[in-house]
């Protein structure tokens, strides 16, 4: 029931309602790939290069697939590598700033050593290594996990500040005297207050994680076979789509992308401008 | 004082120490023999290379890949290829050496970003202060800057430079696609060849500043809507100040410190921050020079290329954090 009223409280934003619109749109398409008609990975199933009409919704490509499903199958990939990236660093970043907020001593400080030298690690080009090294070897989930181990560090520090002004309050002391174990209060009474950091910090790594799984398959740097928003641009490219005037190739798959990045920035900007109370309140007073 | 300095640079002993330990790892995971598989492709293309050539290629590629001498050893090898800055020689242009590759793809690197970071910081923080100082009724153009940078803001650079590319260079051709000067043109300071350097520039440059502008914009935005809201500003307001003057003299002013601090972060990040843009502008700096390594598998350069940015950047930051109490009276390490 809360959760509903905080729904509606969000909704009234509208770059809130515009994001969650086209989200749910872009999710409807991930989900009815599974009624594709074709395989992703079979090549000349349809006719080549036809442009977009009532059959072909988005045309097809040189490679004689037909682009819709192909870009439903894109979505699909995205939104998944998206979200496994971003869980998996929130899983690491949950586990390391708990354990360093409420650990304190060397073990707090070796995981801030190990973080900092994280944040000011230039990431691009240790990525363009791995997939170089990687190329056609490089599936969405190995990526996903290289990805969350290089990106959990800013988290994992915001976490620990939150749990050091915790670890002073009142009812922890309260929770440790009347005999909880360290590890149940930590997870038990602690996490429901970083629950609203994490959230609105998964939807910025999942921003990061597209932009960059985008990157590296234009470039050519993952499996090719897997459609990808990213994959299907580098297939498009190398075939020089727009050069033979096959621009609904490019212009799709592009389109998408922007459409994504654009809905998740707005949501994510209007959801950490309502965990802000002083936003709050202002927005409030404004709407009155 | 001296201890903030000592943990300082520790750290960054520390961050080099793990990229390079994590290049080191990332290199040795490689699922193929890395030397066969160059030798073969090299000699696929049909060039016809000299078979002490050869020889002096494998021995090469046998020492970086570290398949000579135990793990450990070949560990040292790495350390002691960074310190020297010697990354032995580069495959794709066989016999120059990595070093002098770099040296050459920094100058344009450095140049591009140089001219974006400032460029884009003066047009950002002006139009910031400019929003933020209006923030409660903002004049309609604002309103249309404001929702167009939040729409640019979230697109990935990569697709942002396509974009460009499409659009200038190949819908309206009006400026040139790739490269930093012409096919066939000779170096040189004399005017035609700037007027050159300048248009390849463009596109590049462009795409770069747009994003960064909207980075600028937003953070001035907030910082300079905090400031307007301060009892001195409004004091101003009362005291009849035209808001030319408040803006500029007052609120600019006070909201700036922190975006000095950023600016001097983003310089330090100088050597890292370009790998996209000269790809897809086939730009000859550090980036541009790293894609084609990788497409030609010249894995000496590609290795040479992540080390020393990685390297270059640290250090970049490890300088303005030392030099920044210079700057900034308030800041006081203790």
């Amino acid at each position: 029931m809360k959760m509903l009223i905080y729904f509606r409280d969000l909704m009234s934003d509208k770059r809130f309602s515009f994001g969650f619109t086209v989200i749910i749109i872009l999710t409807v398409l991930a989900l009815i790939s599974v009624m594709s008609p074709y395989s992703p990975v079979r090549w000349n199933v349809v006719p080549e290069e036809k442009p977009p009409s009532l059959k072909y919704l988005m045309g097809t490509t040189s490679l004689g697939q037909d682009l819709f499903w192909i870009v439903c199958f894109s979505i699909k990939n995205s939104l998944i590598f998206a979200l496994t990236t971003a869980f998996l660093s929130r899983v690491l970043a949950i586990v390391a700033g708990m354990i360093s907020g409420f650990e304190g001593g060397i073990v707090d400080r070796s995981i801030m050593i190990l973080s900092d030298s994280l944040i000011s690690l230039p990431r691009v080009p240790v990525l363009i290594l791995v997939g170089a090294i990687f190329r056609e070897g490089l599936n969405l989930y190995i990526l996903a996990l290289v990805m969350a181990s290089l990106s959990w560090a800013w988290d994992a520090r915001v976490i620990r500040s939150q749990i050091l002004s915790l670890r002073e309050r009142d009812f922890t002391l309260t929770a440790i005297l009347s005999g909880s174990k360290s590890l149940s209060v930590v997870f038990k009474e602690y996490f429901p207050h970083i629950l609203p950091i994490v959230f609105a910090s998964t939807l910025n790594n999942m921003l990061w994680a597209i932009g960059i799984e985008t990157t590296l398959s234009i470039l050519g740097l993952t499996n090719p076979l897997i459609p990808t928003l990213g994959t299907t641009l580098h297939w498009a490219l190398s075939y020089q789509a727009l050069f033979l005037g096959v621009w609904w190739w490019v212009f799709f798959p592009v389109t998408v992308l922007i459409l994504l990045f654009i809905s998740v920035y707005l949501l994510s900007v209007s959801i950490s401008e309502y965990l802000d109370p002083r936003m709050r309140i202002q927005r409030i007073g404004q709407a009155r | 004082m001296v201890k903030y300095f000592l943990t300082r640079f520790l750290q960054f002993l520390i961050v080099v120490f793990l990229s390079v330990t994590l290049v080191f790892i990332i290199v040795r995971m490689m699922p193929s023999d890395p030397v066969e598989k160059t030798i073969a492709q090299i000699t696929s293309t049909g060039t016809f290379l000299d078979p002490s050539d050869v020889e002096k290629m494998i021995k090469s590629l046998r020492e970086m890949y570290g398949l000579e001498g135990s793990i450990l050893s070949q560990y040292f090898q790495t350390w002691r290829r960074l310190i020297t800055l010697n990354f032995g020689p580069s495959l794709s242009f066989f016999p120059t050496p990595v070093s002098s590759i770099i040296k050459e793809s920094v100058f344009w690197t450095v140049g591009l970003l140089g001219v974006v970071i400032l460029v884009s910081w003066t047009i950002g923080n002006i139009l910031g202060v400019i929003a933020g100082y209006y923030s409660k009724k903002l004049p309609t153009a604002m309103k249309l800057l404001d929702l167009i940078f939040m729409i640019i803001r979230p697109i990935p650079y990569y697709i942002l430079a396509f974009i460009f590319l499409v659009l200038f260079s190949y819908l309206i051709p009006a400026f040139p696609s790739q490269g930093a000067y012409s096919v066939g043109m000779m170096p040189g300071f004399n005017l035609s060849f700037i007027i050159d350097v300048l248009k390849h520039a463009t596109l590049p440059a462009l795409s770069m500043i747009l994003l960064q502008t909207t980075m600028w914009f937003q953070s001035m935005k907030i910082i300079s809507t905090g400031v307007t809201n301060e009892d001195f500003v409004i004091y101003a307001k009362y005291g009849g100040i035209s808001n030319h003057k408040i803006i500029f003299r007052y609120v600019f002013r006070n909201a700036l410190l922190p975006q000095v601090t950023s600016l001097s972060l983003s310089l330090g990040r100088i050597f890292g921050g370009a790998l996209i843009t000269e790809i897809v502008f086939s730009y000859p700096g550090l980036g541009g020079t790293l894609y084609s390594a990788i497409m030609s598998s010249d894995y000496n350069l590609i290795i040479g290329i992540v080390l020393f940015s990685i390297v270059a950047v640290s250090l970049g930051t490890l300088v303005l954090d030392f030099i920044y109490p210079l700057f900034d009276p308030r800041i006081r390490y203790s």
